[in-house]
């Protein structure tokens, strides 16, 4: 799998949010995307699941083009997220959440379940198991059965991650996924997302922790006032000065 | 039991027709679409079964009721691609106007005696017809809770935006609901035409959707088979208060207009969830 | 031709005061308040109460009436709106609990007045014709459309001149920053829904005025083609509902002089149903329709 952007704007009324962006994510690669507030990463996530159109540029997933697809034909092609706002299913279980999340990947024809076969329920107790499995493995198996908005706001960024695994995605895209986390749960998700890449999956990441994002990443690209102004390893990205000035805003 | 059964049959039979058009609602509401197209569903649904046994006396009933329900389900989908990328209020208002549209259509149309109706249309149709085929929704709405594509209409109803990106078509899902709920309308439609013997575009204005979104509401849309307790509840409770709305000197029609009224307030302010979530409640309460 | 006109832009005037208050309160809150034709029709019957049971001449009973919408309109906030407020859904519970409010105020006025149409006793208004030049009307119809634009006007200069103006509007845009501001949106809100009322209640009676004719079902049919004025105007914007108020009401005149009057409903609807799929924010609107 490979996203590919070359040349990504989206201008809302005069503002470019996101100005000319070229970048590339591979499998199995855990890519950061940082930068300060307001330059523009969350509008590129909304741009590469299908909320936004660009209004210039080419999004490509293994060289076909995406961005004028909508969202559930994006979701079908293997990219699943999270948001920063966290977008759970508020009345739903914890659980349930995790359900709908398989979606894409669950084959139950409603015919079935109207005749009441057999394969039906077990169709269904395979995806209660799988739901809980993918609790399980973001540390919430005994929330499973409580309501979205009952959680902690931790607990519920990671039933979010459980929600975008549930489709078991080519390309797994979390907005901020450790933001309001102490520093015990951020680094859970931390290891969770090195699971992911290591199975083959590519991550995209927005974080503002800045440690974590270093020892978490292959790669980063670093956007300002909605270019991306440099890219890189951690280690590259670490000395470059243009990022040095924007993090630490040079005054100009 | 069965004198019980006989003397009240007629209410009975509405709590039926009542239950079947609450669900109606109920199948757009539950996955976060307020559509009141649906008096003008029933309106097609009633004057199809009456014009079919009118003309064609010979055709089985069975397949005249799958004609009342089917010629609506279809026009919902010419209906639902443009409106229903409309947003909350506008959506309603959007599918107010088409009822009212279809409404006046049966006004100014010669061949169903305009404002007039249908009259003398056999009575083709009883308790057990209506109480197999508000049984039959209620199967079909029940299975659909908690599936897969059930699911999705949560998801949908909670957050649409997010439901788009776990790849759920929405659009195809509210277009289903909102032809399924006319394909309900309109076989309620059918019943009643063969249960009064007549059809009028009286009888399916606004007040007639406002009357079934109540319903649904109080009986609460969280649960499937809430419409039809509210269906139930809201017309069966002015038949047992009758005596107490005489004694306080209220008239019988503006009495269960009020209670209608008033017992909808209260359930929205104090019960969102329905009167299926009381007991729930209490127990909570209770428990507390 | 000058007839014709006349009538529009009579009819148009009633539709259009209706329609203002209507999408003043939709602007301020974002929610549909169907009680709002509910208010229209029960301040016609005050109107006629104050008239008929208490002989008060119409120059008194009409602010009277209108003072009294008013009030209905606190309640009506009080009681169905404000408790609804902040709920994740309140677009839709409030739009149903409005509805709610209708049904209670329409079974009040059915309770009270019966489902028969009551009238103006004769000689509450003096029967004057006047000619204007090759058109006629009565002085009834005259005083109608000054009185609709004259509060038309009073509403546009409050919204626009005023302090009261600039809170509805701040209120409006964001009640979370209007609260910054050290806007009390509480009172500011009930404020909107007094307004709305009281110009509902004018038009009511001034309906029930002009066709000498008041229902407990009255408002039903008005509450329709305010829908499609408020639609067509643009959700909110209060110039908007004035501009389609009159264009509808010329329409109409024009449908059924050219089409038939049977047709002259389906027309407002259509004119609804074809703004809402081509261009839902209307002529003014700028509230989006569509999900993002």
């Amino acid at each position: 799998m490979t996203l590919s952007l070359s040349g990504v704007s989206r201008a809302f009324g005069g503002v470019r949010a996101v100005d000319d962006a070229t970048f590339t994510v591979a499998d199995g690669e855990v890519h950061g995307l940082i930068g300060p507030n307001g330059a523009g990463k969350t509008t590129l996530l909304n741009l590469i699941s299908g909320l936004l159109q660009p209004t210039d540029g080419t999004i490509e997933l293994d060289g076909r083009r995406i961005d004028r697809l909508p969202p559930h034909r994006i979701a079908a092609l293997g990219i699943s997220r999270t948001y920063q706002n966290i977008r759970l299913f508020a009345g739903l279980s914890a659980a349930d959440n995790v359900v709908v999340g398989q979606h894409l990947r669950r084959h139950a024809p409603f015919w079935r379940r109207l005749l009441l076969l057999p394969a039906a329920r077990r169709e269904e107790r395979a995806a209660r198991e799988a739901a809980e499995a993918g609790l399980a493995r973001v540390g919430l198996r005994e929330r499973a059965r409580l309501q979205a908005f009952s959680l902690s706001y931790g607990e519920q960024r990671r039933v979010e991650i459980a929600r975008a695994l549930a489709s078991q995605p080519r390309l797994l895209v979390l907005d901020e996924p450790t933001a309001g986390m102490n520093p015990g749960e951020a680094a859970s998700v931390g290891r969770l997302v090195r699971e992911v890449a290591k199975e083959g999956r590519a991550v995209l990441l927005i974080e503002h922790n800045v440690r974590l994002v270093m020892e978490l990443c292959d790669r980063i690209t670093v956007l300002n006032f909605g270019k991306v102004i440099a890219r890189g390893t951690p280690q590259e990205i670490g000395k470059d000065p243009a990022v040095v000035a924007a993090y630490l805003g040079d005054g100009t | 039991m069965s004198d019980l059964l006989l003397a009240y049959q007629a209410l009975f039979a509405f709590v039926g027709i009542n239950g079947l058009l609450a669900l109606s609602v109920y199948a757009t509401l539950s996955c976060g679409q307020l559509s009141l197209a649906n008096a003008g569903f029933m309106a097609v649904g009633a004057y199809t079964a009456a014009l079919i046994t009118l003309h064609a006396p010979g055709v089985p009933f069975i397949f005249v009721l799958a004609a009342a329900a089917l010629l609506p389900a279809l026009l919902a989908v010419p209906l639902g691609l443009p409106v229903l990328r409309l947003r909350g209020v506008f959506l309603a208002i959007a599918t107010i106007g088409f009822g009212e549209v279809v409404r006046l259509f049966f006004v100014n149309w010669d061949f169903t005696n305009g404002a007039l109706g249908l009259v003398a249309i056999p009575q083709r149709t009883g308790l057990v017809t209506i109480a197999a085929a508000l049984l039959v929704a209620l199967f079909v709405l029940g299975r659909l809770w908690r599936s897969r594509a059930g699911y999705a209409l949560e998801a949908i109803r909670e957050d649409e935006t997010a439901a788009r990106t776990m790849g759920i078509r929405t659009t195809s899902y509210k277009l289903a609901m909102l032809s399924l709920g006319a394909a309900l309308a309109g076989l309620a439609g059918g019943l009643e035409a063969h249960y009064t013997f007549m059809v009028s575009p009286g009888g399916y204005g606004f007040g007639r959707v406002v009357e079934m979104l109540v319903q649904a509401v109080v009986g609460g849309t969280a649960a499937f088979y809430g419409p039809v307790v509210g269906a139930a509840f809201l017309t069966v409770l002015p038949e047992l208060l009758r005596e107490v709305g005489a004694r306080l000197g209220l008239a019988p029609g503006p009495f269960r207009l009020f209670l209608n009224g008033a017992i909808l307030l209260a359930v929205i302010l104090y019960l969102p969830n329905g009167l299926v979530s009381l007991p729930a409640r209490l127990r909570r309460k209770v428990l507390s | 031709m000058g007839q014709q006109v006349l009538n529009g832009i009579f009819v148009g005037s009633i539709y259009a005061l209706f329609a203002v208050g209507y999408t003043l309160v939709f602007g301020v809150l974002d929610i549909l308040n169907l009680a709002h034709q509910a208010v229209f029709m029960l301040a016609a019957f005050v109107a006629l109460v104050l008239v008929e049971n208490a002989h008060l001449p119409l120059w008194a009973a009409l602010p009277l009436a209108v003072v009294a919408g008013g009030l209905i309109g606190l309640v009506l906030e009080r009681l169905a709106f404000r408790p609804l407020r902040g709920r994740s859904d309140s677009n839709i519970s409030g739009l149903i609990s409005s509805l709610a409010v209708a049904t209670i105020l329409e079974a009040i006025a059915l309770q009270f007045f019966g489902p028969d149409i009551s009238r103006f006793p004769p000689g509450t208004f003096p029967d004057r014709m006047i000619r204007i030049g090759a058109a006629s009307t009565s002085l009834l119809q005259l005083c109608i459309i000054g009185i609709s634009v004259l509060l038309m006007a009073l509403l546009s200069f409050l919204m626009a001149r005023t302090r009261l103006g600039r809170q509805l509007r701040a209120v409006a845009e964001s009640p979370r920053a209007a609260r910054i501001l050290g806007i009390d949106v509480d009172r500011t809100i009930a404020v909107a829904f007094f307004l709305s009322s009281a110009l509902g209640a004018a038009a009511g009676v001034l309906f029930g005025l002009a066709f000498n004719s008041i229902s407990p079902d009255v408002g039903r049919g008005v509450e329709l083609k305010g829908l499609a004025v408020i639609i067509l105007g643009g959700m909110g914007s209060v110039p908007g509902a004035v501009v389609a108020g009159f264009a509808l009401g010329l329409i109409e005149v024009f449908t059924v002089e050219h089409i038939g009057s049977s047709y002259r409903d389906v027309v407002s609807f259509a004119v609804l149903f074809l703004v809402l799929v081509a261009r839902p924010r209307g002529l003014f609107g700028r509230a989006a329709a569509r999900e993002a």
